[in-house]
């Protein structure tokens, strides 16, 4: 069972084998509001951790989405085109923006996990 | 109505407790904390005022009421309307223009009578109504007098479903056209309410006593039709309605023929040179002036915002964005900017610069979404 990992900027990443899925949390799309457009990058760009892999326009602001981990897009969220508001009702399933063949694993250590991330989402309001 | 205090920066409007209490998220705007949104959602809350009846808290804004012994003369002094020319509980929109024709501010202004004697019932944005009403008691000092109206909020009730909601409390709303005002009790509170609004929606809006805003907010929200809503979904409303934000899409920099709002400015007042900037004005109307502000549709699903460079197809720079977003309505991005006049006309093609790259974009006629407003 892949297990999600989180960044202080709330994107999430779930690794599975040598490839993750990243996403923002829950709380981050409650905090954005109504997504209306995501900026999604091409297949093959590399990244370095905390670069800005996305885009994520609300009706009122855009906001940038920051790779937890470094890796190369190899798959891109294309549902998101056609139905953005997935990031709204569906942060960490159908919500998900892209994924990545990750190149240094041991990054995943400077994430959170879901315990921990609870506690500091908790620690916000 | 103002309860600032050492430890909360901001001000509060009658509702605050009542936007809490919804679940709102509160955010700073124009120095008091305002609802951006309710759990529902900003584009939810948007259409569900085109579809029903949306309430809104506008109790931040600038409640007035200028007396005189000829105030519309006197009013007149500061705006290009026509206020001489209003008929009892009619209203206007015009604007308080500065020297170089710039504008200082847009408001409503009604016609009132009291005991018989003409008035004027002044409606300005929150961000500047300081300045508005310090300015507005200046200039006509010794020949009108301005009484704040501090002790009053402001609620918008707008959509197909607002007479609807309102005749339950206030069965004289019927009665009212588009553009015109009156007092009435709302559930017996003691109330002046015009049929205007911010949103190309037919609706209403009601100044009451701060001490029973609350109270009468809560009623209209029991309702099945009314659902609360927040500055987000007011500000996508206005701006599929084509209508301007100060401080964004007009400024003192402004001339009302750059802001397309010529209209404004009345037959009689044109000719004549008897309100601030004239003469610059009078002569943008015969020569024309070298921006104007449009309404922007760009391709693709990106909105485009403030401050966004636009380009002609060749890539000189021709403009910028004043306002932009998303249109629920029409489920595509919307934007205001100002371009150089040749390239204003409807269907012109320009570019509109987003993170480093191009979106290709029309000029477009306004409003976005055609108005219900009650004429008749």
């Amino acid at each position: 069972m892949a297990e999600r990992k989180y960044s202080e900027d709330h994107e999430w990443v779930e690794v599975d084998g040598e490839s993750g899925v990243i996403g923002i949390s829950d709380y981050a799309q409650e905090q954005l509001g109504d997504v209306v457009f995501v900026e999604l990058p091409e297949i093959g760009k590399v990244f370095d951790q905390r670069d800005e892999a996305a885009v994520v326009e609300s009706v009122k602001a855009a906001a940038e989405v920051y790779t937890p981990v470094s890796g190369e897009v190899i798959e891109v969220n294309e549902e998101l085109n056609n139905d953005p508001s997935l990031v709204n009702t569906d942060a960490f399933g159908e919500g998900w923006f892209v994924k990545l063949k990750l190149t240094d694993p041991t990054e995943l250590d400077d994430l959170m996990d879901e315990e921990t991330y609870t506690t500091f989402v908790k620690g916000l309001s | 109505m103002a309860n600032a205090s050492p430890e909360n920066e901001h001000l509060k409007t009658p509702l605050y407790d009542l936007h809490v209490a919804h679940g709102a998220r509160m955010v700073p705007f124009a120095g008091y904390d305002m609802p951006v949104q309710y759990p529902a959602g900003i584009i939810t809350e948007h259409k569900h005022t085109r579809a029903a009846a949306g309430l809104f808290d506008v109790s931040h804004m600038g409640q007035a009421i200028l007396r005189g012994d000829d105030v519309a003369a006197s009013f007149e002094k500061l705006v290009p309307g026509d206020i001489a020319g209003l008929e009892v509980g009619r209203m206007r929109y015009t604007l308080l223009l500065n020297d170089n024709g710039g504008i200082r501010d847009d408001l409503m202004a009604t016609r009132i009578e009291e005991n018989g004697v003409f008035a004027l019932f002044l409606v300005v944005n929150a961000a500047c109504k300081d300045a508005d009403f310090a300015h507005i008691a200046d200039a006509l000092a010794g020949e009108a007098e301005l009484e704040r109206l501090d002790d009053r909020a402001l609620l918008a009730l707008q959509g197909p479903r607002a007479e609807e909601a309102l005749a339950g409390f206030a069965p004289a709303c019927r009665d009212l056209v588009f553009l015109e005002g009156g007092e009435m009790n709302v559930d017996g509170v003691s109330a002046f309410v015009t049929r205007s609004g911010y949103t190309g929606e037919d609706g209403f809006e009601i100044s009451l006593p701060a001490d029973r805003a609350a109270e009468i907010a809560e009623k209209l929200l029991a309702l099945e039709a009314v659902e609360p809503i927040g500055l987000g979904a007011r500000d996508s409303l206005r701006l599929e309605a084509g209508l301007c934000l100060y401080g964004h899409d007009i400024d003192e920099t402004t001339t009302p023929v750059e802001a397309d709002l010529t209209w404004t400015i009345g037959k009689r007042r044109r000719g004549s040179t008897d309100f601030p900037g004239a003469a610059t004005i009078l002569d943008q109307i015969a020569k024309g002036t070298a921006r104007k502000r449009v309404g922007l549709t760009p391709q693709g699903r990106a909105p485009v915002r403030e401050g966004a460079p636009i380009r002609d197809t060749n890539g000189e720079a021709i403009g910028q964005v004043t306002s932009g977003g998303f249109a629920p309505t029409l489920d595509r991005p919307i934007a205001m900017g100002y371009v150089a006049s040749g390239h204003a006309a409807p269907g012109q093609a320009l570019d509109i610069e987003l993170r480093g790259r191009s979106v290709a974009a029309e000029a477009a006629a306004m409003p976005f979404v055609e108005p219900n407003y009650k004429r008749s």
